[in-house]
């Protein structure tokens, strides 16, 4: 599982960072949202990989052992950052339309090379 | 919790938030009471940053409060020491000065305006508060995003494609910060400030590299937002574009950042922490010191004001983070003086540009009333300006010319203003250790550089604006634009007249930083509410 998941961040940060290398914003804010989507699962791993592990302890106080269960906080993280970029994506992509609107081209400089 | 005054502490979040909130309700119209509104808290959090000033320098330890109280590893801890209660009361005074300055003319350049200027300050006093450091991210957003709806304030092409750098820029920044804290906490196993410190040294030799390359990460998401060298072109371009008073106070965001990291590596990174001790000061200071000569050769081939305030925050931030890295009790108390003076005069600079250069280049004029972008935003909210604020004073050129004078000797750090002994007090210090390092040697020269950078683009500056005769007749200043001006510039007089007293109160600042030891203490032992009982 180990391997899937370091494979998993590693492509999607990779095409993460080729994309916002790019000259187009669009293309520049899929990319910050591939990497977005790498640092969440990232995130996740810092917590230690568990499959089968509940996250919230039950109340019956002989299954209280720490041992069978994931490590919550990263979870909680990942939602926090997950609402958080969702947030700045979609504001992100207000400005690339008024940026848009404004310049007449969706060149990230606001003025194409060639022209 | 003893009493009402421990929620001092956390006073600083709530009020901007509630007023924010409050804001919403009312309708774009009712402009008065928005304004009444938001300078009154504004006014507020500057009596409640002086409150907390007070309370620390009193205290012995810093203050504590528990969030929903949690005991200290496991829930959210607020502290206000003395270093933060200092910078939340820069942040305060800034704030509301050049909110005072909006009420002008500029908050009516586009909706919300004073809703998200408030939410800034928010997120800011978050910063400077939190003793958590997801909780610090969380905060870093709060004011990113509400930096992000001011940049656009008052809309236009080059503001637009300004912010399009900066926005995405800061969310990269902001996905390197995560990255950094996951790291921390793959090691630590914590996210609390001081529980770090405490784990810190005692991390195994083998999980080091990882410790201090999420360090190091994180790290880099607080330069990016300090505007080191190769990561900060953006800066000059984006502070120059945004609207004079949220450029004043973006003038205290680049500090946010140079906070954070001074007190991460005098908590995490400080000598008490074994293998990790000061592992990346020697970085932090060539970085300076590379940002302080890219700052010195933008001012001097900047072509605008606002380009050369840029610059010297640029200058600023490279000496601060020198600084840093170089360590020290006495050169961190003469830093964190020039920091507030620093500050203070950059957020004076930028204010008084504007009107300096309203007769030179009409063209600035009009690029601050705002161009809709979506019809339905905006409608209600943006009205022809016919009605200026205010008693028109006479003389206007007589007190934008003292007042530029003023800030230029303030930048420069020529005597007797409170530039100089800030930049007096960093020479002395770093002359005062038994063996000056070359690169001490080098900050100290480029100090003196900087100062005489700022000096002749002033002068220039000021001869080309000012003193120039043109055929217009002088242009229009509002009283309502003066005192805010005037606020800053006498608040950087009294840092003169009672630089006695204020070096102090930063000598014991440096020196509590220096025993990390207390910080943590107050924080672990921090008695939950009820708990006497």
């Amino acid at each position: 599982m180990e391997i899937v998941l370091a494979l998993a961040i590693g492509i999607l940060t990779a095409s993460g960072l080729w994309l916002i290398f790019r000259p187009r914003t669009f293309q520049v804010i899929l990319g910050l949202s591939l990497l977005s989507y790498a640092v969440n699962l990232f995130i996740l791993a810092a917590g230690r990989l568990r499959s089968d592990a509940p996250p919230i302890v039950g109340r019956d106080p002989a299954s209280a052992d720490p041992a069978f269960y994931a490590d919550p906080l990263p979870q909680a993280l990942v939602l926090t950052a997950i609402v958080i970029s969702f947030a700045t994506t979609a504001l992100l992509l207000v400005v690339l339309l008024a940026s848009r609107g404004l310049t007449g081209t969706d060149h990230v400089d606001g003025e194409d090379g060639e022209t | 919790m003893t009493g009402w005054i421990d929620h001092l502490v956390i006073t600083p979040i709530i009020l901007p938030l509630m007023a924010s909130a409050l804001m919403l309700a009312f309708d774009e119209r009712r402009r008065v009471l928005k304004r009444v509104l938001s300078l009154a808290t504004a006014a507020l959090l500057i009596a409640n940053a002086a409150a907390l000033l007070w309370l620390a320098g009193d205290r012995s330890g810093p203050l504590v409060y528990l969030l929903g109280n949690w005991a200290a590893p496991f829930g959210i801890v607020l502290v206000a020491d003395r270093l933060s209660a200092m910078m939340l009361l820069l942040a305060s005074v800034v704030g509301f000065t050049a909110l005072f300055y909006a009420v002008a003319r500029w908050d009516r350049s586009g909706p919300r305006f004073h809703a998200l200027f408030l939410l800034l300050l928010m997120g800011i006093n978050g910063a400077f508060l939190t003793g958590d450091i997801f909780n610090l991210f969380v905060f870093f957003e709060v004011l990113l995003a509400a930096s992000y709806g001011l940049i656009l304030h008052g809309s236009g092409t080059e503001r637009t494609s300004a912010s399009l750098h900066y926005i995405t820029i800061n969310i990269a920044a902001s996905l390197l910060f995560l990255l950094g804290v996951a790291l921390l906490y793959a090691v630590t196993g914590t996210l609390n400030m001081a529980d770090l410190a405490l784990r810190v040294a005692s991390t195994d030799a083998s999980d080091l590299a990882l410790l201090e390359a999420g360090a190091a990460i994180l790290g880099i998401a607080f330069l990016i937002k300090a505007g080191i060298w190769p990561l900060s072109f953006w800066l000059p371009r984006t502070y120059a574009a945004a609207a004079p008073p949220v450029a004043a106070v973006f003038a205290i965001m680049t500090k946010v950042g140079i906070y954070v990291l001074l007190r991460l590596s005098s908590l995490i990174f400080g000598d008490a922490s074994g293998e990790a001790a000061r592992f990346a000061n020697e970085a932090l200071l060539y970085a300076g010191l590379a940002t302080m000569i890219f700052g010195i050769v933008g001012i001097l081939s900047a072509r605008q004001l606002t380009r050369v305030a840029g610059y010297y925050v640029l200058v600023s931030s490279g000496t601060l983070l020198a600084a840093v890295g170089l360590g020290g009790e006495a050169l961190i108390a003469a830093m964190l003086f020039y920091l507030v003076s620093s500050t203070l005069a950059v957020g004076a600079l930028y204010l008084i540009i504007e009107p300096v250069e309203r007769n030179a280049d009409e063209e600035d004029m009009i690029a601050g009333i705002a161009e809709p972008v979506f019809d339905d935003e905006y409608v209600g909210a943006i009205e022809e300006v016919t009605d200026e604020e205010g008693v028109i004073i006479p003389g206007t050129i007589a007190i934008l010319g003292g007042g530029f004078i003023f800030c230029a000797l303030l930048l420069a750090g020529l005597p007797p203003l409170s530039g100089f002994i800030a930049k007096f007090a960093m020479i002395d210090a770093l002359l005062k250790t038994s063996e000056v390092e070359p690169a001490g040697w080098v900050l100290i020269g480029l100090i003196i550089l900087s100062g005489l950078a700022t000096m002749i683009i002033m002068t220039r500056a000021g001869i080309d604006l000012l003193w120039r005769p043109g055929e217009d007749a002088p242009s229009r200043l509002s009283l309502v634009e003066v005192v805010p001006i005037g606020l800053l510039l006498t608040v950087c007089l009294g840092l003169m007249l009672w630089a006695g007293p204020v070096m102090a109160y930063l000598e014991k600042t440096s020196s509590a930083l220096h025993q990390p030891a207390h910080y943590v203490a107050a924080v672990t032992d921090a008695p939950q509410a009820g708990s006497e009982r």
